[in-house]
């Protein structure tokens, strides 16, 4: 039994008409997508701006509403549970969000933010025990106890990003939902937060489904990847096969368009691949930028297809392979 | 040639004005990149806003040093020389596109304000400037962009306008504070294309600030490691990332997710940057680095060390010769 298994989720939003209203049209944010995630493994999903990761992400935390589809936590279908119930299964995900700015309430003293799920998830805990579990779960994530008592603006954007991981590891949750946890942070932050998740991982065998747009990042962190064009996941596998071989064209241009490790290889870029903003209505999404788009792409329903054998647990969305 | 030189800058606190930024030296000639990078709040923005003296408005104290351009001294500058300079000679890309651009007003409003700031075109002409300026940065229909308003526009977009608008006023030097950071892969890919392409055709020097080494790799000529509010290392960008000097520079590179090995552990730089006035009486790193020995303590000279292959790669460390 997976500790998290959705399938099908689709999701669309009314959106446009500029500032005057008028001519809303629907964007297709998910279609479609289905994924599982093993106890202890971390599913790594990417893709450009607007390809659907965060809604995906929102509607596994059942933030947001699917319009279809199917979540199952533990073996059990959690997609339209309500009140209590989904309070409680909600102590088993927690999120951790990119803007370490935004997303702790600038107000409340770090004891309240990192304790706040406590008071719904352990409601027999008094307010010293809370307070001790609250710097237990700071020391863990590398924070000294004495944050506890301070605010938000007293810290650095990798010290609240830490504040944020703890708050979410608070209720002992099996699995972490990270919405671009490192984005937002230099280099060397991003270092020791991705040190931190690895040890967390170890330690206490959590789950993560971690979404970035840094394929150096996820490469990492993840044990596999589903990579999302256009609200649908176009090719899924093992971290290292899809990065030594990928098969659909939209993966290698991702790849293509990371920045240079050195000078000596500036210019590389995925510029030809990705030179045209398009996404395509109809059949495969993507046919607009692909060098390899043929005739029968415009009829593709862009359905996973298994690799071929020996590849097990491989998928993509393409008709022409690489 | 711009030139900071010799530059302290002290920024407001609680407790007083703190130093922030000590004595920094650079200098970006014309059709060459520097690279400006360091950690988050090294003082690498700081630096970089006084070449347009940008500071003075957020209450940032100059307490040594000048800035040329040209030869002439920015901080000689009256206020109207000032305004022809910013977004004349000197143009800024900052990080954020959303904040940087106003919402209420269309793309075209605001592209040709700067147009007729800086040029002595009629509205007509005004008009076909910017469209031709959308179009240079590779926006498609640019007549049908400029009726548009920033929050029609993706993130990659609006980027795209904040550089046509930088390119407005012609300008000899343009400042990039983390132009790419707020982008994903595939959209700072194409965005380090125009950049490179237009500072290439233009012949324009680029003061280029961020902390992300791949756009670095990618644009800089020089390179120019900032900790602490100093200059660390220096040299050209084959020096840097073939032989860096500094532990520092190289502690910074080694973290970087794409030259490390899938599934280790990181090697992360332990702690963080002094906040202005908490700096060490010694090398500012000392506490943070991995190779600090007793002869760290007294404070080092810039220069400490330098080339022998006579490039002028130099670094702010005694320490560089016994750890090669
Ligand atoms: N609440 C909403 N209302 C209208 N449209 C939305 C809403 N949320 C998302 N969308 C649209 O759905 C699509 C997918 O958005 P989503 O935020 O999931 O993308 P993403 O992959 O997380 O992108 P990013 O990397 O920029 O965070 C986009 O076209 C977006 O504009
Ligand atoms: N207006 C200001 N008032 C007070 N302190 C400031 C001000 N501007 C910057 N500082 C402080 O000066 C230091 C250097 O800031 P600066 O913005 O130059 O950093 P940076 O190197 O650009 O970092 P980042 O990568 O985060 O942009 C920081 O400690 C910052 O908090
Ligand atoms: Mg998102
Ligand atoms: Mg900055």
């Amino acid at each position: 039994m997976s500790l998290l298994r959705v399938e099908g989720l689709s999701k669309s939003f009314a959106s446009g008409g500029g500032l005057w209203g008028g001519g809303r049209r629907r964007v297709q944010a998910v279609r479609d997508v289905g994924f599982a995630i093993e106890k202890g493994e971390t599913l790594a999903i990417v893709g450009e701006s607007g390809s659907g990761k965060s809604t995906t992400a929102r509607m596994v935390m059942r933030l947001i509403e699917p319009d279809a589809g199917r979540i199952e936590l533990l073996g059990e279908d959690i997609t339209h549970l309500k009140g209590r119930g989904l309070r409680q299964r909600r102590r088993h995900m927690q999120m951790v969000f990119q803007d370490p700015y935004a997303s702790l309430n600038p107000r409340m003293r770090i004891e309240h933010t990192v304790g706040e799920g406590l008071r719904v998830h352990a409601p027999e805990l008094n307010r010293r025990a809370r307070r001790e579990r609250v710097a237990q779960v700071l020391e863990m994530c590398g924070m000294p106890a004495s944050a506890m008592d301070r605010y938000p603006h007293q810290f650095s954007g990798g010290q609240r990003q830490r504040i944020g991981i703890a708050r979410a590891l608070a209720v002992e949750p099996d699995l972490l939902v990270l919405d671009e946890p490192v984005s937002a942070l230099d280099v060397s932050v991003q270092a020791q937060i991705l040190n931190l998740l690895a040890e967390l991982q170890r330690e206490k065998g959590l789950a993560y489904l971690f979404i970035s747009h840094d394929l150096s990042v996820v490469r990492q962190v993840a044990d596999r990847v589903a990579v999302m064009f256009a609200g649908r996941i176009v090719e899924t596998g093992p971290i290292e096969a899809v990065y030594a071989r990928p098969r659909h064209p939209y993966t290698r241009a991702l790849l293509d368009a990371r920045p240079a490790e050195h000078p000596s290889r500036r210019g590389r870029g995925g510029e030809r691949l990705l030179a045209d903003e398009g996404v395509a209505e109809t059949g495969c999404a993507f046919r607009l930028r692909c060098p390899h788009a043929q005739a029968d792409c415009a009829g593709f329903d862009g359905r996973l297809v298994a690799a071929e054998a020996g590849e097990a647990s491989r998928a993509a969305a393409c008709l022409h392979p690489l | 040639m711009l030139e900071i030189e010799h530059l302290s800058l002290a920024v407001p606190s609680r407790e007083g004005a703190l130093p922030a930024v000590s004595d920094v030296s650079l200098s970006v000639a014309r059709g060459r990149v520097l690279g400006l990078v360091g950690e988050s709040g090294c003082g690498k923005s700081l630096t970089a806003q006084t070449v347009l003296r940008l500071g003075e408005y957020q209450g940032i104290e100059r307490t040594g040093g000048t800035v040329r351009v040209d030869g002439e001294d920015v901080f000689a500058m009256d206020e109207p020389a000032l305004r022809r300079l910013r977004g004349g000679r000197v143009s800024m890309v900052f990080q954020e596109p959303m904040t940087a651009l106003n919402p209420v007003f269309s793309i075209g409003d605001q592209i040709t304000e700067v147009i007729r700031l800086h040029l002595d075109v009629s509205d007509a002409q005004a008009k076909a400037r910017a469209a031709s300026l959308l179009a240079s940065v590779g926006l498609s229909e640019p007549e049908r962009l400029m009726r548009q308003y920033p929050g029609e526009l993706s993130g990659g977009m609006r980027q795209r306008v904040l550089i046509a608008m930088a390119m407005s006023g012609e300008p000899d030097y343009i400042i990039a504070d983390e132009p790419t950071t707020a982008l994903d892969v595939s959209v700072q890919a194409r965005i380090m294309d125009l950049l490179r392409a237009l500072q290439r055709e233009k012949g324009l020097g680029m003061l280029l600030v961020t902390h992300d080494f791949g756009l670095v790799a990618e644009l800089a000529d020089e390179v120019a490691v900032m900790y602490a509010g100093q200059i660390v290392e220096s040299g050209p960008v084959e020096d840097i990332f073939d032989h860096p000097a500094h532990p520092y520079t190289r502690a910074l590179m080694a973290c970087r997710p794409e030259v490390a090995e899938p599934g280790r552990p990181l090697p992360a730089i332990p702690g963080q940057v002094p906040a202005p006035g908490r700096w060490p009486e010694g090398c500012r790193f000392a506490p943070r680095c991995a190779h600090a020995g007793s002869a760290c303590e007294r404070p080092v000279p810039e220069r400490a060390w330098t080339s022998p292959n006579g490039s002028g790669h130099w670094a702010c460390c005694v320490r560089v010769e016994e750890l090669s």
